[in-house]
């Protein structure tokens, strides 16, 4: 072949392809903004930062292992009725300790009928954006959106188009003790929806609360959830994040955590990831002041052909703080999982702490991981360590549980299960904890 | 005489006795690893009520011929055959022959985080009931039953809740094998190199242990590089291997002839049938 010249066309077509893929979810999001939420402000300069981007291909650094251009063939239009959904189908997704405080959004829009918040303390405020924002205008305006990292495109699609956000509003000193469940509900449509569930999480001073966020949805239709939560953890204020995607296999699902915390706060953190055809979780931690402790721990497990993709960013701006991070993979069949963990700490990050762990396991020969963890240090007075590893099942492990009177099957099973407990002993609410086990049985 | 006093735990007299079940049979048994042979003509006969101690130099076969009794699947029977009660256990699988009662404590026992002892116990204990035609026992009945079994090695409680052998120290990681073998009851226990490695106390302890389960209806063989142990639990026989088979078979004094002479002597002797090989 005497044609060593690429042909070039091919790209800016695709590139173009792309930017007017972008523009296209983000003009159908503009269709169905509620007037209560017309946030003018917000939107037009989220829809700009929309405009100045493509849709992300495998040729940029943070996507380059995560292929979203089986979307490209598929027009998600932006939902604008509410789906129906009865009492029952929700039945197996509410947690017995979060009875009376738990809010559902059916594909991004809030449902009051099912949400039940009655077990709230005096001062914690739950509820929907839509009907507090006209009160709390002046206090909501100071954070909703405010959070870095909001340029990035996903995050900035979903300011432009969110119809409903969760508002959870720890007021100073207060303490929730009944866990508040966010359930995420989707409803596939005829045609390929795109929801874009929002919710902001404002802890002040002093405050102290459990959040589970819990991305739900039956098999289905195409769909594309677009999901963007924002967490300000003030000065001493102690959150703690469950974070389940159990999303149906026809689901695209991009989500962005961003968590902004203050001086002595705590952030500590748990996300599981079984569902989804394809689902990304862009994982973000921003410490503002002295003596700041971050913990994330993360699963995934997924088979055939599913792909899971973590990206965290953990950025220590100040002294005395810590991190602490264990992301672990479960993949079965051809699935594919991906974990990007940066944690940057900066030169005024003195005397910090930081450890990240990923831990894979793979099930299949036709089973993929890919893994970056990344520790950039400017401060030199730190405590850092870092790794990954990725194994199958030990061999010796098995003939050990053998030897014993187990047999092959249930030793993998229960070596499956060990790996994963480590995580999922972490979440404090034990009906999630054994709803979670129980799904891990198509693992093992 | 200057010898220091030692206390035998199997004081009673040995339980031998002519008339016994034979518990395990060997005969010819050849065995390869990899391709390489390892096994070349190994016989032994085990009745209840019997210990036997097998002694030998390292790479002499020892640990490969307990490996292959509790059927590592690395390891490859090339002829000869194992009968286990009078059954040729060759195409059992290794969990098989576990709940048929053939127990091998591991020399190197493995670490598998996330895994309670008790869970591990626990499952383990049932897959032997299972087997056995009768119904699992539920977790309150279990730990009551595993809490007398921490007495024979004298094992604190909260080991069970620890992840099976994580962070154990080598002395706690033996008894807990021997704590595996008192809760499954076996007919046949291998203990491969269960004593390397340990100080007197820990030696003492497992030791003691492995004395207590010993019964006229079982048998026990001790795989061992050091007489020391043999000291604590006397054997009714000693083998010495070499070259992947019994070279010879003595008593108990055996193990002290070798602990003061070596083994150059005792393979000299046997030269020539080694060199057969």
């Amino acid at each position: 072949m005497t044609n060593p010249v690429p042909a070039p066309t091919a790209n800016i077509t695709k590139a173009d392809q792309r930017q007017a893929y972008l523009k296209s979810l983000s003009q159908s999001a503009k269709t169905a903004i509620p007037a209560a939420l017309a946030l003018p402000e917000l939107r037009v300069k989220a829809d700009a930062l929309v405009n100045e981007q493509t849709f992300p291909s495998t040729r940029e650094e943070d996507w380059r292992f995560t292929d979203l251009s089986p979307m490209l063939a598929i027009d998600f239009a932006a939902v604008t009725e509410s789906a129906s959904v009865s009492a029952d189908e929700l039945a197996s997704v509410r947690l017995e300790e979060s009875t009376g405080a738990q809010v559902v959004l059916v594909n991004g829009r809030f449902d009051a009928e099912l949400s039940q918040l009655d077990a709230l303390p005096e001062g914690a405020v739950v509820g929907s954006l839509q009907s507090l924002y006209g009160k709390h205008q002046a206090k909501l305006d100071e954070r909703l959106a405010q959070s870095s990292g909001g340029h990035e495109a996903f995050t900035a699609l979903n300011t432009v188009g969110f119809q409903d956000a969760v508002v959870v509003w720890l007021p100073k000193n207060s303490v929730v003790e009944t866990p508040i469940q966010i359930i995420y509900l989707t409803k596939a449509g005829d045609s390929p929806l795109m929801a874009q569930p929002r919710a902001l999480v404002i802890a002040e001073t002093g405050s102290a609360a459990t959040v589970i966020e819990d991305f739900w949805g039956a098999e289905g239709n195409s769909h594309f959830t677009n999901t963007v939560s924002e967490f300000f953890v003030d000065t001493n204020a102690q959150i703690t994040h469950l974070r389940v995607q159990r999303e149906g296999s026809g689901t695209f699902h991009i989500g962005k955590t961003a968590v902004t915390q203050g001086r002595d706060s705590h952030y500590a953190s748990t996300a599981v990831s079984f569902g989804a055809r394809l689902s990304r979780h862009n994982w973000e931690v921003y410490q503002t002041g002295e003596q700041t402790a971050t913990r994330l721990y993360g699963l995934a497990a997924i088979a055939d052909s599913q792909h899971n993709d973590t990206h965290s960013l953990v950025a220590l701006n100040h002294p005395h703080g810590t991190v602490e991070q264990l992301h672990k993979c479960i993949v079965d069949g051809k699935a594919h999982c991906v974990f990007s963990g940066r944690v940057a700490v900066a030169q005024k990050a003195q005397l910090t702490s930081a450890s990240q762990l990923n831990r894979n396991l793979l099930l299949s020969d036709k089973a993929r991981v890919d893994t970056k963890p990344q520790l950039e240090i400017v401060a030199d007075n730190v405590k850092c360590a870092h790794g990954a590893t990725v194994s199958q099942l030990e061999a010796d492990e098995i003939f050990y549980l053998q030897s014993r009177g187990i047999n092959a099957a249930q030793a993998q099973r229960l070596l499956i299960y060990a790996f994963a407990m480590e995580i999922l002993d972490t979440m404090a609410v034990p009906s999630l904890r054994s709803a979670l086990t129980e799904a891990m049985a198509r693992w093992t | 005489m200057g010898t220091p006093h030692i206390e035998v735990f199997n004081k009673a007299a040995s339980m031998i006795n002519e008339n016994s079940d034979v518990i395990l049979s060997v005969k010819n048994l050849h065995a390869t690893v990899d391709g390489t042979e390892i096994l070349k003509g190994l016989n032994l006969e085990v009745k209840a009520g019997e210990i036997h101690a097998i002694m030998g130099l390292n790479g002499s076969g020892k640990s490969t011929f307990s490996k292959v009794l509790a059927g590592h699947p690395d390891y490859e029977v090339t002829a000869g055959e194992i009968l286990f009660k009078g059954q040729d256990i060759l195409e059992l699988e290794p969990h098989e022959r576990a709940t048929s009662g053939i127990f091998l404590a591991f020399q190197y026992p493995l670490e598998i985080p996330g895994v309670s002892n008790r869970d591990f116990l626990r499952v383990a204990y049932n897959a032997h009931r299972k087997a056995q035609g009768e119904e699992e026992m539920d977790v309150f009945d279990f730990d009551d039953l595993i809490e007398e079994k921490l007495d024979v090695v004298k094992m604190d409680a909260s080991f069970l809740d620890r992840s099976v052998n994580e962070g154990f120290s080598g002395g706690e990681k033996k008894r807990n094998e021997i704590l595996q073998m008192a809760l499954l009851e076996p007919l046949l226990s291998i203990l491969d190199e269960t004593d390397s490695g340990l100080d007197i106390d820990a030696l003492k302890t497992v030791a003691e242990g492995v004395s207590q389960l010993a019964t006229p209806d079982n048998a026990v063989v001790l795989i061992t590089h050091y007489q020391r142990l043999l000291n604590y639990i006397v054997p009714d026989y000693v083998h010495v291997m070499a070259d992947g088979r019994i070279i010879t078979t003595g008593g108990k004094d055996l193990a002290h002839e070798l602990e003061n002479r070596g083994y150059e002597w005792i393979l000299a002797e046997h030269k020539a049938e080694v060199a057969v090989s």
